[in-house]
């Protein structure tokens, strides 16, 4: 991949980083002019930082699988999952030991990332193996995990949690950073450090711009398939246990609006649906963006919280219909790309 | 009766649909006893209306190669204005304006996808994942939605309409055939007509095998998927008021959620997951086995809260046999690149 210093200036010279880096500046001075004493604070800034952890990091998963020429649907629910069986092992570990230790929260964490490793690598073996579209494969595996926390719970809230689990993840580093972001930035780091400087990255980036071209270039694209639904997995779980903590209960049916909040991100970001391109900071930027939307919107009492839908399908088919019109047209050619691009999608899935 | 009229069925993924559907009512019959009974017969053919009717708008997105997940917010939404302005008007008249109502949101609405999917190019389940929150969004932010207990008697009196009543000989249960189950008949005979008796059905399955090749055939690729969505949009609005009718009142959201129900449905049927194959028998009978899980989960003494695993299940394998035979398709046709790599 590029060198460093490339990928500052393409940073910079990216259409879909320059649009955000608008849309945010936009942002603030709407937020300084109407609400100024409310929105900058070192409260609500510290504020808005433990919240976007628990949707970045599932965001974060779904770009990567999207990088792949797949999605990622069930990302909400290997979170929930996640965190109900987290939830429920540490309310058993609390009653068995009395007091909650240290260790005791490292392993329950580890514990969930393992399960969202593995279902992950259920939907990689869906997608790479039987060969399901992915859409439809997480979709699926969204329902299952989902069917599975119902079960576990029977439809109700885990709740009764041991504080100290709470105390520890929502807590804040030296009474400043929150921890959660702490999570976040390392898990960004984790996975820009794999994208730019591994061969799990090129191979990636040429899964999702060519499939065929990768499996002739000796490439085994079904591991890279199943590495990268494992990644998107582990994120997933890692978002599921900062939620654990955030609202210091659990439930299957939480945070269902991140589903499309994730497509959207990545998509904003300049991820394409079709594969083969995105990066990690446009992906972090629109993280930004959208958590700093919704946190200003919560300002004004008189937005029903159900218009939040609307504004996020609309932004993403705008964003998306603008992609097409303006990045792809100025490029030249837009058009024979498309074509091209849906070529490989017939070539891809065995045609 | 002779030998290659068996073989060809065996063939056949209908057929085994057909075989499940058969065991899993005899198996449920001998749990509970309460399978093979008229009443229950009809309470499955009734609870088929809705479901079956989203299921044939699905089908035919399937078939030319998208994935609509939008076909509940747009019935939500569509059926939701309709009973809501009717409402306001204090319309007191039969049931074929706020049908006819219904038709046109949808239509509208449908367009909308059309335009999205059809003239930008962009990727239609991404699209209508998008359409589908911006439905919900004008539903209950614009539109502030409510549940309505009282819906225009017009409907309420289509919704309860029976065309037969059913009755259990041992329990004396009854069941009502609603008349609108002749729409579901209906539909499904105008899409048998259209998929299988004109140029536009050929088209459809055209794209859904190779939109390139069907351009370069002389279709119109543009035209075909806009009507495609326009008319799935219609159909789905159209079960959306049934369902209301059905109901007696209107509620916003319980429709919402169904899309992966009535996928899986259309893909068990043997609908080829990646475009350009299947049969409407399939995708019925795919609906009929879901319908019959969804429903027999209580005749067999299965607590509600398994039904989201199950169905996860059923969604999963029905895909997974659906690829599977798509690949081994493929390799039976001896693509290019496998030929090579061997």
């Amino acid at each position: 991949m590029s060198t460093s210093r490339r990928n500052v200036a393409s940073f910079v010279k990216d259409t879909h980083i320059r649009r955000l880096l608008t849309l945010m500046i936009l942002w603030m001075i709407f937020m300084a002019i109407f609400r100024f004493d409310k929105f900058y604070t070192f409260l609500n800034f510290q504020t808005m930082a433990a919240q976007f952890p628990e949707f970045g990091l599932m965001a974060l998963g779904v770009m990567l699988c999207m990088i792949s020429g797949g999605i990622d649907l069930s990302v909400v629910g290997v979170a929930n999952f996640t965190s109900i069986a987290c939830g429920e092992l540490l309310k058993i570990l609390a009653e068995r030991s009395g007091e909650l230790t240290g260790g005791g929260i490292l392993l329950i964490m580890l514990l969930g990332v393992l399960i969202g490793a593995f279902a992950g690598i259920f939907n990689g073996l869906l997608v790479s193996k039987i060969k399901i579209p992915p859409i439809l494969a997480t979709l699926g595996s969204y329902e299952l995990f989902r069917g599975i926390a119902i079960i576990i719970t029977e439809g109700k809230a885990v709740a009764n949690l041991p504080i100290k689990y709470a105390e520890t993840i929502a807590g804040k580093l030296f009474g400043i950073i929150p921890i959660q972001l702490v999570f976040f930035v390392v898990v960004v780091i984790i996975l820009s450090f794999l994208l730019n400087r591994t061969t799990y990255g090129t191979k990636l980036y040429m899964l999702g711009t060519n499939k065929t071209a990768s499996e002739f270039s000796g490439h085994n694209t079904d591991t890279v398939l199943i590495q990268t639904y494992m990644l998107s997995g582990i994120c997933a779980a890692l978002g599921g246990l900062i939620m654990l903590a955030n609202y210091n209960s659990a439930r299957a049916d939480y945070g269902t609006v991140y589903t499309l909040q994730c497509v959207l991100i990545a998509v904003l970001g300049g991820t394409s649906p079709t594969g083969g391109k995105g990066r990690i900071s446009g992906t972090v930027l629109a993280i930004c963006v959208l958590q700093m939307i919704s946190a200003g919107l919560n300002r004004f009492p008189q937005i029903s919280s159900f218009y939040i839908p609307l504004f996020w399908g609309g932004a993403l088919l705008l964003v998306m219909v603008w992609n097409t019109i303006t990045v792809n047209g100025k490029s030249g050619g837009g058009f024979i790309r498309n074509f091209l691009a849906q070529l490989n999608i017939k070539t891809g899935s065995g045609k | 009766m002779n030998n290659r009229f068996f073989k060809d069925l065996t063939k056949r993924n209908e057929f085994y649909i057909f075989l499940v559907i058969i065991v899993m009512g005899v198996l449920i019959e001998l749990r509970s006893g309460q399978f093979f009974t008229p009443n229950n017969i009809v309470d499955l053919l009734s609870a088929l209306i809705v479901p079956g009717m989203f299921a044939l708008g699905a089908f035919m997105v399937i078939v030319s190669g998208g994935v609509d997940v939008s076909f509940p917010a747009l019935a939500s939404l569509s059926m939701y204005a309709t009973t809501r302005i009717l409402l306001d008007v204090n319309y007191q008249g039969g049931v074929w304006l706020p049908i006819l109502m219904s038709l046109a949101f949808g239509a509208i609405l449908g367009a909308f996808n059309g335009v999205l999917i059809a003239t930008f190019k962009l990727p239609p389940m991404i699209v209508t994942l998008g359409t589908s929150s911006v439905f919900r969004g004008i539903m209950q932010g614009v539109l502030n939605s409510k549940q309505l207990a009282v819906i225009p008697k017009g409907m309420s009196s289509f919704g309860t309409a029976a065309l037969f009543v059913a009755e259990n000989p041992q329990s004396g249960l009854t069941s009502r055939m609603p008349v609108a189950f002749l729409a579901l008949v209906i539909v499904l005979i105008i899409v048998y007509f259209f998929l299988n008796h004109t140029m536009y059905g050929r088209g459809l399955y055209a794209i859904g095998g190779n939109e390139v090749s069907a351009h370069r055939a002389g279709f119109n690729v543009w035209l075909i998927k806009f009507l495609l969505y326009v008319g799935v949009g219609m159909i789905s609005a159209l079960a959306g008021m049934i369902r209301a009718s059905m109901m007696t009142q209107a509620h916003p959201t319980n429709m919402l959620g169904m899309e992966m129900m009535v996928i899986a449905g259309v893909v068990l049927g043997g609908t080829a997951i990646t475009g350009g194959a299947g049969t409407l028998t399939g995708c019925m009978l795919g609906t009929i086995l879901i319908v019959m899980v969804e429903n027999s989960l209580i005749l067999l003494g299965v607590p509600t809260f398994w039904q989201s695993f199950f169905l996860g299940v059923l969604i999963i394998a029905g895909m997974g046999i659906s690829a599977l035979q798509v690949t081994r398709a493929s390799k039976a046709k001896g693509s290019v690149v496998r030929e090579v790599k061997q």
